[in-house]
């Protein structure tokens, strides 16, 4: 790892500091994961903070609850000095580490690499077919979207791309692991792992302790978790939408885009339904993908100024547009699939995936890998460390 | 805030039982002002620095766990008051808690499990979701949504009233002085454990050493108006809570972190570096509440815990890192101590340690044989280095001296008559059922009730 991508030790020290006054008063323990973990604790070393802060997923509750919050003297702001270590830690796990500056300007850089992809994609596109085909509309039966960009290209470029996503995100996640890993070696339990997907998929902390979190604003509400899960199952939804479409073509010989129920089934075929299925998928997740990542900016917006860290701002919003943009793409390209304007929709759409994909690793999304990885070492440490300290 | 007509209730106050008046007046139809001297910011008084109340419950309830029953709870309660207190005030106040939680969720104040290293009360008190300051802004939340007036950094500095009856208050905010009338009076302004001055009366000088736990904005003045006023007080001006904390502690508002919990796990020493109390006569949460009153009698009013490495990690982490040496001398030299004295009353202890099984669970028995004072439980040989010592002060958490009331929450004047629209809750008037000692998660039981009777019987005098 890059010298230059470690946390700074004044932000260690801060962490440090806040964690003590938190261990010695614990009225928030019933918030989320963060404090439990905190009192298995005595000491805060670097990799305790970095571990901490990825547990963090900043619901600001313990900041409106805190007797300590500015202007109180002790200038205790829990969740916006995790929210600086946690931006850190996303740097000195990137891979490749020269990358990691691509965090502090994701905004820009989301902007740029996707307009970069669009024109990749424009020039791919022109090399490989006519303008006149391009800017031609063409009927779903002979498989619209080929006609301007041959399946081979599309799967080269594509699967170049996510192996390299991949690729980052696994390195990311054992550099997490192993940084993290402290004074407990126990071993990842199957009751650890399954306990650790349960509170991933339900986004279990981010209800406060039921009745929501204090998101936006002071005033507990579900509407952070609801937009998150519309999000999240969005995006699950279009990859499995694109993962049935792939299965269907190598493995069931079904190819071109696949059928709009109702619209386009194509005549004489009973299987229509179960061919329209990646459009089914898509589409729900699609409509996920439209109002969460909106829902959230429109969050975002309103929220504390005193609880955010304005360096991440940009990779916030950067994520959230592009998936937006992604899903809204998606729309006008089956919409209007079999008219002319169908070559440069392809254009736009694979253009924003491939800029939203190459984000990815340097950008907000990260946040689920390392998160995922503490709720694991928080199950394995629930299972296997006792909580210190007793009256 | 409309100057130019009359209030039905003015609640004087901020804090818990401020709010609870304020809301449940509100609520029976009363048009309500709540003036609150400290700022947005610091609102809720020694309020916003509380954890949990003392619930009565017959079966196990929302995160209590077992029966505590009104027997028990009056039991626990003769132990620590020793009978100085009025009894049907404090079995009211008993059997009413049972009600509290439900109300207080109402109001949208949440709850948790008792917290780590808190176990021991997971049957008798229950601990707010994110403490007193998330209590504290639920209920703010509540009161606004209902429509109660608040003002803040309004300091209510006269109280006009005639033969026992209220009819206005001055306040001074932002530097102007206005008057507000209304035709009941809530006074829920705690206690005056912030005004030095008052405590140096009371105490003499040692005072100048006490370290006030909570709210800088509790100065009693609102006491003081009624005690000019003709209000009978009830309490002694000495009596107080008060705790052990870390004498590095701000001197105001330092809050729940900065108290020491391992006085049962080592010796503490005074600056001559003597011993001068028993550390082990009963579990720490029984004891806590005598330690403030001895290191106030002690020199200079400091004391030192000091413990070995075999204690560190069993007690709950301080906030101020313990100061650290491997050898006594050392230590002594670090706290300004006498490191001779310090060698030799350490040598002292451990030659007196009598063998046994240390458990901390349990009063284990482990005393000292031939030392006095003795330590009579979990006495273990300071021998191990590194060792740790943590420098304490008197910590006062609130005062005992108050106004008088009765059943209805209604002020006593002092020719033994209640007045006529002048109620009381929270500390100010806590005295009436602790004459002395405490009871964890009391104080807030007190504002809770109190603060809702006040509010409904103000509230009915102005209506009626
Ligand atoms: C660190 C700490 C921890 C504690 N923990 C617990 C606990 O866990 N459980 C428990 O039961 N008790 C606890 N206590 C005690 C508890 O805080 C009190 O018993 C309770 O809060 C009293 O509430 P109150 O509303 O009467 O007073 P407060 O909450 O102190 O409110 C008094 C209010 O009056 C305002 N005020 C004062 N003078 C004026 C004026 N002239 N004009 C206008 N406003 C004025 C103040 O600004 C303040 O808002 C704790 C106390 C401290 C310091
Ligand atoms: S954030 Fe504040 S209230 Fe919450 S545990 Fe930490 S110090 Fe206590
Ligand atoms: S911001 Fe929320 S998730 Fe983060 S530590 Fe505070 S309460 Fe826990």
């Amino acid at each position: 790892m890059p010298k230059d991508n470690q946390v700074s030790p004044e932000l260690i020290q801060e962490g440090e500091r806040i964690m003590r006054i938190c261990n010695a008063c614990r009225y928030c323990e019933g918030f989320c994961a963060v404090f439990p973990a905190m009192e298995r604790r005595l000491t805060f070393e670097e990799s305790d903070l970095n571990y901490l802060a990825n547990l963090c997923h900043n619901c600001t509750e313990c900041y409106y609850a805190c007797q300590y919050a500015p202007p109180q003297e002790f200038e205790l702001n829990f969740p916006k000095t995790l929210a600086e270590i946690r931006l850190e830690t996303y740097k000195k796990y990137a891979w490749p580490g020269p990358f990691a500056t691509l965090f502090q300007k994701n905004g820009v850089a989301s902007s740029v690499l996707t307009v970069a992809s669009i024109i990749l994609i424009a020039v791919v596109i022109f090399l490989s077919t006519t303008t006149e085909s391009f800017f031609s509309a063409h009927s779903d039966i002979k498989g619209a979207f080929y006609e301007v960009m041959s399946h081979k290209a599309m799967v080269v470029t594509f699967s170049t791309v996510a192996t390299f996503m991949v690729l980052a995100f696994v390195i990311g996640f054992i550099r997490f692991w192993n940084d993290t890993r402290g004074a407990n070696s126990a071993e990842v339990t199957p009751s650890a792992f399954v306990q650790a997907v349960g509170d991933t998929l339900q986004l279990k902390y981010l209800d406060g302790a039921d009745s929501g979190c204090a998101y936006p604003n002071e005033v507990p509400s579900n509407a952070r978790r609801t937009f998150h899960h519309l999000t999240f199952y969005g995006f699950l939804l279009c990859f499995a939408a694109t993962a049935v479409g792939t299965i269907f073509h190598y493995v069931l010989g079904w190819e071109g885009p696949p059928p709009i129920p109702g619209i386009s089934v194509l005549p004489g075929e009973s299987d229509g339904l179960l061919r329209s299925l990646p459009v089914i998928l898509g589409s729900l997740g699609g409509i996920g993908l439209l109002i969460g990542p909106a829902g959230l900016l429109w969050l975002k917006s309103t929220r504390n100024s005193l609880l955010a860290d304005p360096k991440q701002n940009g990779m916030d919003a950067g994520f959230l547009v592009l998936l937006f943009l992604t899903s809204l793409t998606g729309f006008f390209l089956t919409a209007f699939r079999e008219t002319s304007v169908m070559g440069s929709l392809v254009v736009l759409h694979l253009g924003v995936i491939m800029g939203l994909f190459l984000t990815m690793p340097y950008g907000k999304f990260v946040h689920g890998i390392y998160r995922f990885g503490a709720l694991l070492r928080n199950a394995v440490e629930q299972r296997t460390m006792p909580q210190l300290g007793s009256e | 805030m409309n100057l130019s007509f009359t209030y039905d209730v003015l609640v004087v106050g901020g804090g818990n039982a401020a709010l609870c008046a304020a809301i449940t007046a509100r609520r029976a139809g009363a048009r309500v002002l709540v003036l609150e001297s400290a700022p947005k910011d610091f609102r809720g008084g020694n309020s916003r620095h509380t954890r949990n109340l003392r619930c009565m419950h017959k079966q196990p309830m929302v995160v209590l766990t077992e029966a505590y029953t009104e027997d028990e709870y009056w039991e626990d309660f003769m132990k620590v008051t020793g009978g100085l207190t009025n009894e049907p005030l404090a079995r009211m106040a008993i059997r009413q808690s049972e009600t509290c939680m439900e109300w207080m969720m109402e109001q949208g104040i949440r709850f948790q499990p008792s917290l780590g290293g808190t176990l021991h009360l997971s049957r008798t008190n229950a601990f707010f979701l994110g403490g007193g300051k998330a209590l504290v802004n639920a209920l703010y939340r509540t009161a606004e949504n209902i429509g109660v007036d608040i003002e803040y950094g309004s300091e209510v500095r006269e109280l006009k009233i005639t033969e026992g009856r209220f009819t206005s208050a001055v306040f001074s905010r932002k530097g102007f002085s206005h008057e507000v009338r209304a035709k009941a009076l809530v006074t829920a302004s705690g206690g005056f454990q912030a005004n030095i001055p008052w405590l140096k009366k009371a105490w003499g000088d040692v005072a100048e050493n006490f370290i006030i736990r909570g709210t800088p904005y509790a100065n009693g003045l609102i006491l003081n108006l009624l005690m000019d006023q003709g209000v009978k007080t009830i309490g002694d001006p000495t009596q107080c809570h008060a705790v052990a904390i870390d004498a590095r502690a701000p001197r105001f508002d330092g809050g729940i972190i900065t108290r020491v919990d391992c006085v049962s796990l080592g010796i503490v020493v005074n600056k001559n570096a003597q011993r001068f109390y028993d550390e082990g006569e009963d579990f720490w949460p029984k004891r806590y509440a005598i330690w403030g009153r001895l290191v106030a009698g002690q020199p200079d009013q400091i004391g030192y815990s000091i413990i070995d490495s075999k204690a560190m990690g069993t007690f709950m982490p301080p906030v101020f890192p313990p100061i650290e040496a491997n050898s006594i001398s050392e230590l002594a030299e670090l706290l300004k101590l006498d490191p001779e004295a310090l060698r030799k009353t350490i040598y002292e202890f451990n030659n007196a340690v009598q063998p046994g099984k240390f458990d901390h669970a349990v009063m284990d028995k482990c005393g000292t044989a031939g030392l006095t004072p003795a330590k009579t439980n979990w006495a273990r040989k300071i021998d191990k280095p590194p060792f740790y010592a943590y420098p304490l002060r008197p910590g006062i958490t609130f005062t005992y001296l108050g106004v008088a009331v009765n059943e209805q929450a209604q002020v006593i004047m002092k020719n033994d008559k209640p007045s006529k629209n002048i109620y009381a809750a929270g500390e100010i008037m806590a005295g009436n059922i602790l004459g002395k000692g405490y009871l964890a998660g009391i104080g807030m039981t007190i504002g809770t009730i109190f603060g809702r009777i006040a509010g409904g019987e103000a509230a009915r005098y102005a209506k009626g």
